[in-house]
């Protein structure tokens, strides 16, 4: 398709695509990842746009992102620096100066650039001159006016002409990076089948950018990142929340149930109920609820009433759920909630992430109240872990908190496709209708799990709620009585502990540092570990997926460390879990609080100066 | 009916183990004994039944009902017998709530289950009065009220059961007492054949902390005076000799006496609660004494579609359509690619 004078090969490249929220950023990144995934590279993304849907053009606040880091080899981050930054305005640039590589390239509408685009983004007069950005490698492309020129005989409104120019930029970046154009044509095609027009004209000014980019040489020598090694098999590109979804319709499946989810939307958890409500095909019940109270009143109904049920929420739709967990931890009905933790408290930064929801899932309960605590930890294993949360919670007769993150929800991997029939099977502890009288608080005595009686069932029929209780649920106030049946449901939390895997070390079982993460930041912990390792350090990562129970041999493994940090993205909540449950040992804390993912370097630097003792 | 009645109860086969712990001549007592009574006459396998309350004095309610029963948070058993009901259809699914219960804390829920015509049935237990936290004053209680939170009298306006109803789309508003179990058992049989979601008022005595506070009506000297019982098709008819009625005069209801003026038995107001259009019902139900007769009976009675219905057809019909099955077909649908 193209001469191409050089091309050199890399390990790993990161590209951010970065533009007004309504510049159709989102939709870039993603066609250029799923490209890349097509191609066979493996990849890790990171969309970041602000909570106003249409902020005020051209402001600083309204800048919409999306990272995209792809290699041959494994890829666990998005990456901290971009390689390359697409800025579709001034703003762009504002935003994202600090992110660019020294020496990176950086592509821009220069059509764009008015003086009036540059003041708002608080710029006198030259973004770039600024920004001390002189020496990297600027494209100044007349975007707007290149669109407008190929476009010019489609008979298009000037609007829809303006809403290709993300395509140009695309096509520029796929000439670049030695792409192929077909899998966004098809997508445009398949798209846009009902308007032609359209799709023709987002395929010729991709077109228009890709070939533009060769005319100026944008980039000498073009870069080439060959397919990864990666597993045989069919894969796909899969985000958190709807991997979050889809672990739950397979555990329903797995469990002969029917899925129930009743859930309010918040951002940002919402893709979940928003792949619930569309898979009415598999059956699933999709209840948008009247409130974030209902959503989980509602699972816990459903609960009752024989159902796997769901909830899905953030922070602040977490707190307002307390009470109804309380219940769920009472009446031990199973049910999943999951929290797609975000910047808090309050409000606090709705479309950014942050970890310090785990002191709430933990213990944000009114009593002795333990729920089974789970953390994904990438967008893809959302799938796994929120299938796994969904068993225990079914044969534990259990609540199951499931974390997971604004980064992990909207950000995508490629993901290798499971095959129904190796997942493992789910068995609820049903009642036994021979069984008489049903005593609706009798365990099962190697789990303490209740046996769970449907309505409906002749002769089953039985009172629960949420008042203590005997085991043949009388309301009771015996004070032995009440000890005795939060120690029971205690420990029945604790027991799960005998299901679930033993926490694993990559690197070396001792040495000089063990680095723990948890959730979606552990991809950069497992990144600098490796980079420090490579450097010679004998530094070891562990990921806790399973918050609690704690996998059984936590204290073995951090025993064989001269000493323990813990990365996470609040002020140290995972650290004063441990020291909690692992007095013994001194936890030394690596933690952000920006709303932003850590970089590999922050963690790498920080581990440094903790291995050398400053 | 006749094919409804394969199954054979008494009010007894619905009674629990359970002591009941209310007030020694609490309302509620009768309120149980009209329900269980109601059920047995329903024709309803005993093992469909499921009682879900919230927080009060009534929602010890399931506790004392030998059926499947969830005593859940206060305010969320409407939300609660919403999943329950949503999740299982089948079930014939009761919400037991009071007036703090539905109306302050669980509001929201309240409105929304009748605003979805989920096919629940709710009693709403009437006594104007917080009794479970000993006696402060509740979303009903009229404004003056003197309890322990209002020492000088609550400078509130109370809500009207029947005009929130009607004010949420409600279909079926039905209003009772808790010393009439003939009445009641009527009412709770029709709140159980109405599909969608039902809500029966029962203006209940709470013998402690508000007692006597619906006898200015219900007093037995002068109840039929000061009550009108609605039949559906029947004119609106009351007083002791029957000697009342209701008749529109403009556009308002207004109380005439038989014989006088000339006014006969069939110039009386004809009632139908079947009517979509809820003005005149809006009227019924919001008639208080000393002007009007306070109305009792079924008000207000008008078939719909129901959530739950409409979930399972919305699902059959895209279950038809859909190229996918089961989960595989999901996991392979879209985007994939093979790595060799």
């Amino acid at each position: 398709m193209t001469k191409k004078s050089q091309v050199i090969e890399r390990e790993e490249v990161v590209i951010r695509f970065s533009g007004d929220s309504g510049d159709g950023m989102q939709l870039t990144g993603t066609l250029f990842s799923d490209t890349a995934a097509l191609f066979g590279n493996d990849l890790s993304t990171f969309p970041d746009y602000p909570a106003e849907i249409r902020a005020p053009q051209g402001t600083v606040g309204g800048v919409s992102g999306f990272q995209v880091h792809l290699g041959r080899s494994e890829i666990n981050t998005p990456g901290d620096h971009a390689d390359v930054l697409v800025a579709m305005n001034p703003a762009a640039i504002k935003a994202n100066a600090r992110w660019i590589k020294p020496g990176g390239t950086i592509i821009f509408d220069r059509d764009n650039f008015t003086e009036k685009n540059i003041e708002k983004a608080g710029y006198v007069k030259d973004p770039v001159a600024e920004e001390k950005l002189e020496s990297y490698n600027i494209i100044a492309a007349p975007v707007t006016s290149m669109v407008k020129e190929a476009l010019k005989d489609f008979g298009l409104d000037p609007k829809s002409v303006l809403r290709t120019k993300n395509m140009f930029a695309l096509g520029m970046v796929y000439w670049m990076f030695d792409r192929k154009l077909k899998y966004t044509e098809q997508y445009f095609e398949k798209k846009f089948a009902n308007k032609p027009g359209i799709a023709e004209a987002n395929k010729v000014a991709l077109r228009a950018g890709y070939y533009y980019a060769e005319t100026i040489e944008a980039l000498s020598p073009v870069i080439r990142i060959e397919p990864a090694q990666i597993a045989k098999g069919t894969y796909r590109n899969i985000t958190g929340n709807t991997a979050t979804a889809w672990g739950f319709i397979a555990a329903a499946e797995k469990a002969g149930l029917n899925l129930f989810v009743g859930s309010y939307p918040i951002t940002p958890a919402t893709g979940i109920l928003e792949e619930l409500a569309a898979r009415k095909d598999l059956g699933v019940k999709s209840f948008q609820a009247e409130d974030e109270i209902a959503g989980i009143c509602t699972a816990l109904g459903a609960s009752f009433a024989g159902n796997l049920a769901v909830t899905s929420t953030s922070g602040p739709g977490l707190a307002l759920k307390s009470e109804a967990i309380g219940l769920a931890v009472m009446a031990e009905l199973p049910v999943v909630i999951v929290d797609v933790q975000r910047g808090g408290p309050s409000t606090g930064l709705p479309t950014k992430t942050e970890q310090a929801d785990l002191m709430q899932a933990l213990f944000g309960r009114n009593g002795e109240s333990p729920v089974v605590v789970i953390a994904a930890s990438t967008p893809s294993d959302c799938f796994d872990f929120a299938f796994e949360a969904a068993k225990i919670a079914l044969e534990r007769m259990t609540p199951v908190l499931f974390l997971t993150d604004g980064y992990l929800a909207n950000g995508s991997e490629p993901w290798k496709i499971p095959k129904m029939e190796d997942l493992p099977e789910i068995k609820p502890p049903y009642a036994d209708r021979n069984e008489k009288p049903y005593l609706p608080y009798k365990r099962d005595c190697e789990t303490l799990a209740r046996y769970w009686a449907i309505p409906g069932t002749p002769g089953l029929e039985h009172r629960i709620g949420g008042l203590e209780k005997t085991m043949k649920g009388t309301v009771s106030y015996i004070p032995e009585n009440h000890e005795q049946m939060v120690r029971f449901r205690a420990e029945k939390v604790e027991k799960a502990a005998d299901v679930i895997p033993d926490l694993r070390v990559t690197g070396k079982e001792s040495g000089d540092l063990l680095l723990v993460g948890w959730g979606g930041s552990s991809g950069y912990g497992m990144t600098a570990v490796k980079e420090l390792q490579t450097e010679g350090y004998k530094v070891s990562f562990a990921r806790l997926n399973y918050i609690n129970p704690l996998p059984k041999n936590v204290r073995e493994v951090f025993g064989k460390f001269k000493r323990i940090a813990v990365a996470e993205l609040n002020l140290g909540q995972m650290a004063g879990y441990l020291r909690m449950k692992f007095g013994e040992f001194n936890y030394y804390q690596i933690n952000k609080v920006q709303g932003l993912p850590f970089t590999v370097k922050e963690i790498k630097d920080k581990c440094k100066i903790i291995l050398e003792g400053r | 009916m006749e094919e409804l009645h394969t199954y054979q109860y008494t009010p007894k086969d619905f009674k629990s183990d359970q002591e009941v712990r209310w007030c020694p001549g609490c309302g509620d007592h009768a309120v149980l004994n009209s329900v269980q009574k109601a059920l047995s006459e329903l024709g309803i396998p005993k093992e469909k039944f499921a009682f879900i309350s919230g927080i009060g004095c009534s929602s010890r309610f399931p506790y004392y009902m030998d059926t499947y029963g969830f005593h859940g948070i206060h305010g969320r058993a409407a939300a609660i017998a919403t999943g329950v009901k949503t999740a299982n259809p089948g079930l014939s699914v009761w919400n037991i709530t009071g007036d703090g219960d539905a109306l302050a804390i669980g509001g929201n829920h309240f409105i929304h289950a009748i605003r979805r015509n989920i096919d629940i049935n709710i009693i709403l237990f009437n006594n104007e009065i917080y009794g479970l936290t000993k006696g402060q004053y509740s979303p009903t209680s009229n404004k003056g009220l003197v309890t322990k939170t209002s020492p000088y009298g609550t400078v509130e306006e109370p809500f009207s059961v029947g005009e929130l109803v009607i004010g949420a789309k409600g279909r079926f508003f039905a209003r009772t007492f808790d010393g009439n179990v003939s009445l009641s058992t009527e009412i709770y049989i029709e709140a159980a054949k109405h599909k969608g979601t039902s809500v029966v008022e029962v203006l209940q005595n709470c013998v402690i902390f508000n007692d006597g506070i619906h006898n200015e009506v219900l007093g037995k000297d002068f109840r039929d005076d000061r009550t009108i019982i609605l039949k559906h098709g029947g004119p609106m008819i009351f007083g002791k000799g029957n000697d009342k009625g209701l008749i529109l005069d403009g556009l308002k209801l207004k109380v005439v006496k038989i014989g006088d003026n000339g006014v006969k038995e069939k110039d009386l107001l004809i009632h139908d609660a079947c009517e979509i259009n809820p003005g005149i019902q809006y009227m019924l139900a919001n008639m208080r004494y000393p002007d009007y007769p306070v109305a009792l009976g079924v008000i207000r009675n008008v078939p719909g579609n129901t959530y739950e219905n409409d979930v399972e057809e919305q699902i059959k019909a895209i279950r038809e359509k859909s190229n996918i099955k089961c989960m595989d077909d999901l996991l392979m649908s879209g985007s994939t690619w093979e790595v060799e």
